[in-house]
């Protein structure tokens, strides 16, 4: 029987280094949405070893997993590929009887990590938000526009994003990103 | 760009959003005991004002939720932003706002 091989859509991107801005291409990570309300929302808390981010638009982390606000009752739930398995019983088992949606979205998106001090100027060649560290403060995260692609954007750090985009969405962004980095580090 | 207020996200640019329609409106209880057309009325007719108008609109791009503005037709601007499930504040810019 065949097998099914798991590949990455930037597999064969080179990392955009030696500029003022740096790109590279994420580990394979396992992702969850997890949509709940209440008390299932605060039944997630000690599977994640976080509670879930309650402020609009912030993330926590608990070590290697962290836990990204999307909505009012939604979150997005980042663990490293190999420790998705065991994260997915943690919250199966904490919620249990309890009214909630987990839905397993790890190949359904991917992401690169945009970095340097050019990295703010880079985004805004595509998305018109407030990069300002007052209006977008370090941990913050959201779902919004880049370049037409729908992406969701996590501030870790004072020049570092994460960016997670659609699979079918990643070279288009990366190529998008690489050219405003170019013109950026021109300018 | 144009900002819209959304009251989960606070202000984010427009293209974030999806236009929902006219805001308000409740579905008949029972909508077999009406006529042809009362339900068509239900359906497709809107209130179209020339000025401030309670509208849906959705944070599609962002946090996917709906919710209500109240914006003014002529000059485009928001007037207010409010959750679904809240009534209709008063305006928080323009001429009738609170000082």
């Amino acid at each position: 029987m065949a097998e099914l091989l798991r590949t990455l859509p930037l597999a064969d991107f080179a990392p955009l280094t030696g500029r003022p801005v740096r790109l590279v291409a994420a580990a394979p990570a396992a992702r969850f949405v997890l949509r709940a309300r209440g008390p299932a929302a605060a039944a997630a808390a000690p599977a994640l070893g976080t509670p879930l981010p309650a402020i609009a638009c912030r993330a926590a982390v608990a070590g290697e997993l962290a836990a990204l606000w999307l909505g009012p009752d939604e979150w997005l739930l980042l663990a490293p590929a190999a420790a998705g398995a065991a994260l997915h019983a943690r919250l199966v088992a904490a919620l249990g009887g309890m009214a909630h949606a987990l839905t397993d979205i790890g190949h359904r998106q991917g992401a690169m990590l945009l970095s340097g001090p050019a990295a703010t100027a880079t985004l805004n060649a595509g998305c018109p938000l407030d990069f300002d560290p007052e209006a977008f403060p370090v941990g913050m995260c959201t779902r919004t526009v880049l370049a037409r692609a729908e992406v969701v954007l996590w501030r870790t750090g004072a020049e570092a994003f994460r960016i997670e985009a659609g699979r079918s969405f990643l070279p288009y962004v990366w190529r998008f990103l690489e050219e405003a980095a170019t013109a950026s580090a021109a300018a | 760009m144009l900002l819209i207020d959304c009251p989960y996200c606070g202000p984010r640019p427009e293209i974030e959003f999806t236009y929902g329609g006219e805001a308000h409106r409740a579905r008949p209880a029972d909508p077999a005991a009406l006529s042809d057309e009362e339900w068509a009325g239900y359906l497709y007719l809107r209130r179209n004002p020339k000025g401030r108008h309670a509208e849906r609109w959705r944070h599609a791009h962002g946090c996917g939720r709906f919710f209500n503005a109240l914006r003014d037709t002529v000059s485009d601007a928001f007037l207010a932003t409010y959750r679904v499930n809240e009534t209709p504040p008063p305006p928080t810019i323009g001429p009738e706002a609170a000082a």
